[in-house]
């Protein structure tokens, strides 16, 4: 059996170890917020933070995050005020949305990490994560205005 | 207009409206909806528009009718529904938008519901062709006008006054002469009952009065629910008793499943069952590959039960196919006659007698959509019922091609559809929602398909690959005096019919045929090409490589003539007028060309405010070089400026873009350059990395690894959008795809300008390094 904190509620796993996180969330714990993009890492589309490092959930089992804390877009904050969805919104970031989680979720643990990024950090810390509609110009602005104060 | 220079001008911008499932009751509350959407509505005739559209000719025309598409329930709240597919244009919400505009409702206190798949209720709901808009501008102002005179009457008549007296006002209606006033939720039981009035004798509301339109400050309707989970895309569906599946399918087009064994992939935990899935020969429309489904109890589990399946393919006719071996085969036809798709003139006469000719051959290679939603659905079929969720864009066409699968009337389908996570024309074809009913059906539960990446890279409906050769005749003036552009590529109309040889009238159309420039002699030519794999639309589609090598050649016959490449362009364009080429069947993206001729002045209009705005001419650093491009496509005209830097190891990167766009009378300049700014993005996307080779019949890519798009460390440091303000009675023009086709050839005009180098066969990939 293995047991997780997601969202500040422990879950519990009693199938196959290797499960990837993502699969878990989405399916077996209902969690649809944090996406499927590539299933190899490449896209940051089902980034979830554990701890307080982003992680891509589609390539981490469930097996390696016994234990641990994590967050996902659905808990980053309650009433969805955490100061990057609040600047996502002022700046009107998405098109499509599909894979806002994960940008917010990196975004997110940027800041934890470093909490006034230049705009070459911001450029370099998201380049994990692959936005098709091609938001990159609003998401840029968007962590830097969520870093200086929505 | 740039949004993003100034974020402190957004401020405020964020709306508290949101989209919320609106009960049965409710409707039925509200305004003469009845029997839950289900009427026999009449089709009212479209008379008072003032100026026609090709929606009319689209399946199932246009329905213009309150009390299919408004609701006003007794608490006030307006529910009015988008039928068509939000895939991040934010159609979603400017359609409802208008409605609320002309009706006088209160953005607030507006809910969008999402339409079910029904063109007879609803009209044509395919949302591709960048036509959302330029469709349903008028309609949706007469559908706001209609619910909007149907208050005004419930109201007159409730005060015992004459309707000309009353006037509906930011969500009531109100009596100025004795100071009353009636909230829309206290008229909508009586509003109701009115009858709707006739289009002929609506009131449209003044431009100058518009609250919402034109203006960009109402944020997409689904912005909080994306910025916090909540937002539904098709993945995201989950029904009790419901099953994970994935499919393995033939690798070659049209290839067969020979064996299998599925004894390793039962053994894997969490599979429950391994079953064939039926395919179609291919060619065959979207019906599905077919293959081997695997059935899990999540994705992750039928994701490795496909692993471990064993299995044995017949290849067939197209697993020679090569892409190496067959772009030789495109150039080489390239250099031929082939058929004659549009003449003026003498071109080969011209070509023989000029001083001087200039040849381009452009390469644009297969192209893969990759949405960042890779295609799912999920379909619950019981007996002869069906219901899907999907993220679709045709959810008309999905629903008859489900029914059709399935053998069942189209009546007993139902397709919910859901918000798209990317579409690009790739959810314009529904094969993954039929393969879902497909194995609904065998299963009696329901049943979700999930697409990997590598199914999404590998099974595409490709944009078409092509070889486009340009040979320009220059006198000694070096005035351009022939033209002849021969265009190789396999058409669309493959995936429909085998056979097809040649591109059809709507490909031809897209940047071929309709090409602008004053040239005396004019040829186009279309030599065969026939297709190996399974060929689609893509985002502006037969306009991306026309664009590239028809502005290139600008730029090669600015470099020939030692001119200026944006004065070499406007000469191209020549006098302001409409240009009228002798072309049989010209297609003009489904549009009449009275509403939308091709306007060389609106096109030399958009290269001088770009020119302006993005400071052509500038002086910029040792390494950097600007370049220019313009085409009409969508019906819309767009100018693009790209700054390069090439450093000496040959480095690219994007300093600035610069956009000006002409899309006739607009609903949401915010989202407009969004779009904009997309297409910035994928345009260099596609130019620099996009690229999908085929050998033995097999895609040789898989995943975000070998098919790279572009990520935010090398996207274009600033775009800048410039909208051009339309004219009183200009007819609104596409705006989701006409920003992709200008970017390569501006691109590449710029490498050349920064560093010589001509590059003529996309991607750029490392020919900027030798």
């Amino acid at each position: 059996m293995i047991k997780v904190k997601i969202n500040g509620q422990e879950q519990s796993w009693d199938g196959d170890p290797d499960l990837p996180l993502l699969w878990f969330l989405r399916d077996e714990a209902g969690l649809t917020g944090t996406k499927f993009g590539c299933g190899q890492a490449l896209c940051g589309a089902c980034t979830v933070i554990v701890d307080k490092e982003a992680v891509r959930a589609c390539i981490t089992s469930i097996n390696d995050v016994a234990g641990r804390e994590i967050t996902t877009i659905e808990g980053l904050h309650p009433n969805g005020d955490h100061p990057v969805q609040k600047a996502w919104r002022q700046v009107n970031v998405p098109q499509c949305g599909f894979c806002q989680a994960g940008q917010i979720m990196q975004a997110a643990a940027l800041l934890m990490d470093n909490p006034k990024p230049s705009h070459d950090q911001i450029r370099e810390a998201m380049s994990g994560n692959i936005c098709r509609c091609g938001c990159y110009q609003r998401i840029e602005n968007a962590v830097h205005l969520a870093s200086t104060g929505v | 207009m740039n949004f993003i220079d100034n974020p402190e001008k957004l401020r405020g911008f964020e709306k508290n409206v949101r989209v919320e499932k609106v009960s049965r009751r409710s409707i039925l509350k509200g305004l003469g909806i009845t029997g839950g959407f289900v009427l026999a509505a009449p089709v009212m005739s479209r008379q008072a528009f003032a100026y026609e559209t090709g929606a009319d000719k689209m399946p199932h025309g246009v329905v213009v009718d309150p009390r299919v598409f408004v609701a006003v329930a007794p608490d006030g709240t307006v529910t009015i529904l988008a039928h068509r597919a939000e895939m991040g244009t934010g159609v979603r919400t400017s359609l409802p938008l208008i409605v609320a505009e002309e009706m006088e409702a209160d953005w607030s206190r507006v809910k969008v519901q999402q339409a079910h798949g029904d063109e007879v209720k609803f009209g044509n709901q395919d949302t591709d062709g960048s036509r959302s808009t330029r469709h349903y501008l008028i309609p949706m102002r007469q559908i706001g006008a209609s619910a909007r005179t149907m208050l005004e009457q419930a109201a007159a008549k409730r005060w015992g006054v004459p309707a000309t007296e009353v006037k509906a006002v930011n969500h009531e209606v109100v009596h100025s002469a004795t100071s009353r006033k009636l909230g829309f939720g206290e008229l909508a039981a009586d509003a109701a009952k009115e009858s709707v009035p006739s289009i002929e004798g609506l009131k449209l509301k003044d431009p100058k009065d518009f609250r919402y339109l034109g203006k960009g400050q109402i944020s997409i309707v689904d912005l909080h629910d994306i910025t916090t989970g909540k937002a539904r895309y098709g993945a995201d569906v989950r029904l009790p008793g419901m099953k994970y599946a994935v499919i393995a399918r033939p690798p070659v087009t049209g290839g067969k499943l020979v064996s299998f064994d599925p004894d390793a992939a039962l053994k894997v935990p969490g599979v429950e069952k391994v079953m064939q899935v039926r395919g179609w020969p291919w060619p065959s429309k979207f019906q599905p590959l077919g293959g081997v489904a695997v059935i899990a109890r999540n994705t992750g589990a039928a994701i490795k039960g496909r692993d471990a399946l064993k299995l044995t393919w017949d290849d067939g006719a197209n697993g020679k196919y090569d892409s190496v071996a067959y772009r030789k085969e495109l150039e080489e036809a390239s250099r031929k006659p082939g058929l004659v798709v549009r003449q003026e003139g003498d071109a080969d006469a011209a070509l023989k007698g000029a001083d001087k000719i200039v040849v381009g051959e452009y390469y644009l290679p297969h192209l893969a959509h990759v949405s960042m939603e890779p295609p799912v659905a999920v379909a619950d079929v019981k007996g002869d019922k069906a219901e899907i969720w999907a993220p679709v864009q045709s959810p008309g066409g999905t629903r008859e091609d489900v029914a059709k699968t399935l053998g069942i009337p189209e009546g007993n389908v139902t397709v919910n559809v859901t918000l798209l996570g990317g579409g690009f024309g790739r959810k314009s074809k529904c094969d993954f929602a039929l393969e879902a009913a497909l194995l609904s059906k065998e299963l009696g539960a329901p049943v979700k398909v999930q697409w990997t990446r590598e199914d999404d890279v590998r099974h595409d409906f490709l944009h078409t690959v092509s070889v486009e050769r340009i040979e320009a005749g220059l006198d000694k003036s070096g005035k351009v005096i022939a033209w002849r552009h021969r265009s190789v590529a396999p058409s669309i109309a493959s995936t429909f019919a085998a056979g097809a040889k040649h591109e059809a009238p709507f490909e031809l159309g897209m940047g071929l045929v309709d090409m602008p420039f004053e040239i005396a002699n004019i040829s186009c030519e279309n030599p065969e090409a026939a297709a190996f794999t399974r060929i689609g639309w893509f985002r502006s589609v037969s306009n991306i490589p026309r664009a590239f090598a028809v502005q290139s050649m600008v730029g090669e016959i600015a470099h020939a003539t030692g001119r200026d490449q944006k004065e070499t362009l406007l000469a191209l364009i020549g006098t302001p007028r409409i240009v009228k080429p002798a072309v049989k069947d010209m297609w003009n993206y489904g549009e009449p060309f009275d509403s939308y001729p091709i306007d060389t002045a609106r096109l030399r209009k958009v290269v001088e405010l770009v020119a302006e705005k993005g400071e052509w001419g500038r002086q910029v650093p040792k390494g950097h070089g600007l370049g220019i491009a313009v085409h009409r496509s969508f019906v819309s005209y767009i100018a693009t400026i790209v700054e390069v830097a090439v450093d000496d190891k040959g480095k690219l990167t994007v300093p600035r873009v610069d956009t000006a766009i002409d899309c006739g009378t607009y609903v949401n300049p915010e989202r407009i350059a969004s779009q904009i700014e997309g297409a910035a993005i994928m345009g260099l996307s596609l130019a620099k990395y996009g690229e999908i080779t085929f050998k033995d019949g097999k895609v040789q890519q898989k995943n975000f690894d070998d098919f790279q798009v572009l990520r935010m460390d090398e996207s274009p440091l600033v775009t800048n959008v410039y909208i051009v303000p339309p004219g009183p009675d200009t007819p609104p023009s596409g705006a989701g795809e006409p920003g992709v086709p200008p970017f390569a050839p501006a691109l590449m005009n710029a490498i050349f300008a920064a560093t010589g180098k001509r590059i003529r066969n996309l991607p750029l990939g490392k020919q900027l390094e030798a």
